[in-house]
């Protein structure tokens, strides 16, 4: 597939090309080692008795049975946990209150959402454990449960949290207890001008179902007690610092006293941030004096990790005739789950955020209910506020007679343009997706046959900076060992890996890139804000150019001139009489002083955002409700792409993310606030037959703030489909949808509405 | 009484003998009792596909077959498929074509491939979606996936 910018990338020698992943044969031949992989002597299985109301007081929890079962050797409950104060503790992206983590880890007082932990186990194997979860006897008190946003945020609306105090902007009419945990308010110019002035104004609500990262491999962590006092950890986990400061902080040791081992992740797309299972696999180690592994099944999965908000969005903007926008109004409500969460932050600041508004105004409520306690999900937020934000997008250009891509095109945010939250944009490359989605084939191409539409979209992800360390050891081979933190989930070594080797002119192969544990490497934050190909391939930039330095003193010294005399270019050495590559160099290292180490710790500024123009045809059965998707094609600004393969996988598994969520993904909530679809089969994520080829096209617009160029690619693919494909719907049978997901009952549904009002 | 049976039966083409409940699944005993652990669980209720085996010669999720069951069977795993040091060429073309990003649905993907392969050496596009269609992929969107199993009947078919 080539990028659309592919002769700026030409003068590189290595990125923009397609080396084989560093870790691909461990991963084909089944020998990775996953977190649930990890054996050890003496190993015992935990686990997680969990609560089947989704709101109840606890009046006791008696272990006394499971104990005695034969072949179980600990069990606790948040007894065995000292509690936490109200404390922030930070986590890279985001931060977490300590006393909530404490509580969501093993309920204390209350249980908030079916399938919140209370107990667990460790036994000699897991069909023990699983028969002495059945031993445990948790007497309960149920309460009244509120699983709506809009529900939840009423003045009878049963209390989940009695302490909880509304953080940010006062409301205006809080009295006593509540559930708003976070309330927002961005403002930009004067709303009641802007739509005074404006010729069309638009106004609707919005809609969304809770949806699961649905990450093929569960929650599963092996921890170790140690008698010295130690804690070892092997975690799939996004973040093993993270994982090692909130375990350590929850357990009350110091950092120093947790090792945690990241093991190959089976996907993440920010589910494995926060911890569940690490401090109660520690706590069964303790007890038990043996290594324990606690592994979540897939019903555990749904109901007590992830998922993302749930939402009610409301989206009013108005434009003059010439189709200028003017002015834009949202208010949103987000599921914040059982505890504070936050996703409505990025979700308040990406809801305008492609689009130039004069003046606009944005309110957003972060709301406590009984699920789940919300997790960050491929530019948390932003999904959930494009679906919102570019229906009635949509709607405008429909009634305004113009182009979606051309109304976009006029309105487009550039460089310059200020959010309503604030900041202005550096260097972005929004209108270059426009334009190349708008010359695309697929945009001009001729859609036959009844029930057919194509519709369009666009999706904006801030992406994240953060902190990143590396070191790089040259051996004497040539080659360049690179040591890091940062979990690999999508091929991150290698892309990584490739900046080391562009900057040193070696190949990406005469690199070794090793993940390493927390003892073993620098301080390094997650990998999840689309940062790591860019904030860690900073440090490993600039750890090559340390290592050039250091090498370039090494030649003087051999060469017997001053170090300002050697020059480095592409993988040579000189000076005025001398040339050595960097391997010959390399290979004389040793009889030249000794071995050369290249470090970086970087704390990465210079973000560049990231956004992404959609084209989808879609086919919809009036019988059925069912919705096809029969063409996609998914443009989005990738700044300097490093590894294309990658990058365009990033952008095709976002897009079939996004298609689960326009389409079919949701949680099914009986009135007891139970989840009715706990399975894979039941829940229903995208196979191989529900969807096309998603073609990725690749606008190269740089970032100027970075060595390479690179911005980030993960996070802006899942944005824009729920809209396109809503808007294609509508170019299909004429009906808009305002509700994800647009599953074939709501769209049979909404067919047979607009059948009765005719 | 004794409380485990003993199976005997051929893996990857080796004769293999175990022990096992008669609880245990087959993807237990070759994850936990026979340290084979490339067959993954992602939901141990069949849903998924990361554990899929080929069993006397038909894809199956080891999660849903009984180790008692493969009695006397024949079972090949992702473990099974490179010949020595040499990988398969479903193995080489998921490396080529980027077929994979986390991972953990590979070992499951590869092996219902090559039951598919074995049964149609060239199959369409459409074939080869709907015989993987039990195996979930949640980072790729199944292109890559899709493509590199025609390049390796291409390759296989050389």
């Amino acid at each position: 597939m080539a990028t659309a910018n592919e002769t700026k990338t030409s003068s590189y020698r290595v990125i923009g090309t397609r080396p084989i992943r560093h870790d691909g044969v461990d991963k084909v031949t089944g020998r990775a080692v996953y977190g649930n992989d990890v054996q050890l002597p003496g190993l015992l299985y935990g686990r997680v008795l969990r609560s089947p109301h989704a709101h109840a007081r606890i009046r006791s929890i008696d272990t006394t049975k499971a104990e005695k079962l034969p072949g179980v050797f600990a069990v606790i409950s948040s007894a065995d946990i000292d509690p936490h104060e109200s404390k922030m503790a930070e986590l890279g992206e985001g931060s977490v209150n300590l006393q909530y983590l404490c509580e969501n880890v093993l309920a204390r007082k209350k249980v908030l959402y079916k399938g919140h932990a209370v107990a667990a186990v460790a036994a000699v194997n897991a069909h023990v454990a699983e028969e002495a979860l059945k031993l445990i006897e948790v007497d309960y008190d149920p309460l009244h449960a509120v699983t709506w946003v809009l529900d939840a945020m009423k003045d009878d609306a049963p209390i989940l949290i009695d302490d909880l105090k509304t953080e940010g902007a006062p409301l205006p009419h809080s009295k006593g207890p509540t559930n708003i945990a976070q309330h927002i308010v961005f403002s930009k110019g004067d709303i009641e001008k802007g739509f005074a002035e404006a010729d069309v104004i638009i106004e609707r609500e919005f809609k969304s179902a809770t949806v699961h990262q649905g990450y093929i491999e569960p929650h599963v962590a092996t921890a170790l007690w140690s008698p010295d006092g130690h804690l070892s950890i092997w975690a799939s986990t996004q973040g093993s610092f993270t994982c090692r400061q909130q375990t350590a902080e929850l357990l009350a040791l110091p950092v120093s006293k947790v090792t945690v081992t990241p093991c190959e992740i089976g996907g993440g797309f920010g589910g494995k941030i926060r911890v569940y299972i690490e401090p109660i696999a520690a706590l069964l180690s303790k007890k038990s004096g043996r290594p324990v592994k606690v592994l979540m099944n897939r019903a555990d999965v749904f109901e007590s990790t992830g998922p993302t908000p749930g939402s009610f969005i409301r989206v009013k903007l108005g434009a003059k005739r010439d189709g200028r926008l003017v002015a834009g109004d949202a208010w949103m409500a987000y599921d914040a789950g059982a505890y504070p969460a936050g996703i409505i932050g990025p979700g308040c600041v990406c809801v305008f955020s492609c689009y130039d508004l004069p003046n606009a105004r944005v309110e957003g409520f972060d709301v406590v209910l009984n699920k789940p306690q919300t997790a960050a999900y491929r530019a948390p937020g932003s999904t959930n506020a494009a679906f919102a934000c570019e229906t009635v997008i949509e709607e405008l250009a429909e009634k305004l007679g113009i182009d979606p891509i051309e109304f976009r095109l006029k309105n487009a945010a550039k460089e310059g343009t200020r959010r309503p939250d604030g900041p202005a944009y550096p260097v972005i490359g929004l209108v270059e997706t426009l334009k190349t989605a708008k010359a695309h084939p697929h945009y001009s191409a001729t859609l036959e046959g009844p029930n057919r539409g194509r519709g369009v979209g666009c999706g904006f992800w801030m992406n994240a900076g953060l902190k990143s360390s590396v070191t790089a050891h040259v051996n004497g081979d040539g080659t360049v060992t690179l040591v890091e933190g940062s979990t690999d989930i999508g091929g991150t070594r290698t892309s990584i890996a490739m900046q080391l080797a562009e900057t040193l002119g070696i190949t990406a192969e005469e690199v070794v890139p090793r993940v390493v544990d927390t003892d073993s490497v620098g301080y390094t934050d997650v990998t999840g804000g689309s940062r790591t190909t860019f904030a860690t391939g900073w440090a490993a930039h600039d750890a090559a150019i340390d290592i050039v330095k250091q090498m370039s003193a090494r030649a003087a010294e051999f060469w017997k001139c001053s170090p300002d005399e050697v020059t480095f270019d592409r993988g040579l050495f000189s000076s005025k009489s001398h040339a050595l590559t960097f391997k010959e160099l390399a290979g004389k290292i040793q009889e030249t002083g000794g071995t050369i180490t290249g470090r970086a710790s970087v704390e990465a500024k210079g973000v560049g955002a990231t956004f992404g123009t959609h084209i989808v045809d879609v086919e919809v059965d009036p019988e059925t409700g069912k919705v096809k998707i029969l063409r996609y094609t998914a443009v989005q600004d990738c700044g300097r792409v490093i590894h294309p393969s990658y990058a365009e996988g990033q952008i095709q598994g976002g897009v079939v993310q996004g298609i689960g969520w326009a389409l079919n993904e949701e949680y099914v909530y009986d009135a007891d606030g139970r989840m009715r679809n706990a399975s894979m089969l039941d829940y229903r994520m995208p196979t191989a037959v529900d969807v096309p080829t998603i073609e990725p096209v690749m606008v190269e617009v740089p970032n100027p703030r970075h060595p390479y160029g690179v911005r980030g690619v993960g996070e802006v693919p899942i944005c824009p489909p729920p809209a396109a494909i809503g808007a294609a719907i509508y170019n299909a049978i004429g009906i808009r949808m305002y509700e994800l997901p647009m599953s074939p009952p709501k769209v049979c549904q909404a067919i047979i509405n607009e059948a009765s009002a005719k | 009484m004794a409380t485990k049976t003993p199976v005997s039966t051929t893996i990857n083409g080796e004769p293999v003998e175990f022990l096992c409940e008669p609880r245990q699944s087959l993807l237990e005993v070759l994850r936990d009792t026979l340290h084979l652990t490339g067959a993954k669980e992602g939901c141990n209720n069949g849903n998924c596909g990361a554990c899929t085996v080929i069993l006397n010669g038909v894809a199956v999720d080891s999660c849903l077959v009984l180790g008692v069951e493969v009695e006397g069977a024949e079972v090949t795993t992702v473990e099974g498929l490179a010949c020595r040091n040499e990988l398969h060429p479903i193995q080489q073309c998921f490396l080529e074509d980027a077929a994979l990003q986390c991972g953990i649905c590979t070992p499951g993907f590869l092996v219902a491939a090559k039951a598919l392969l074995d049964k149609i050496p060239n199959p369409t596009e459409e074939q080869i979606r709907f015989h993987l269609a039990g195996n979930i992929c949640r980072c790729t969107g199944y292109d890559k996936i899709v493509k590199a199993v025609q390049h390796a009947a291409q390759e296989m078919a050389k």
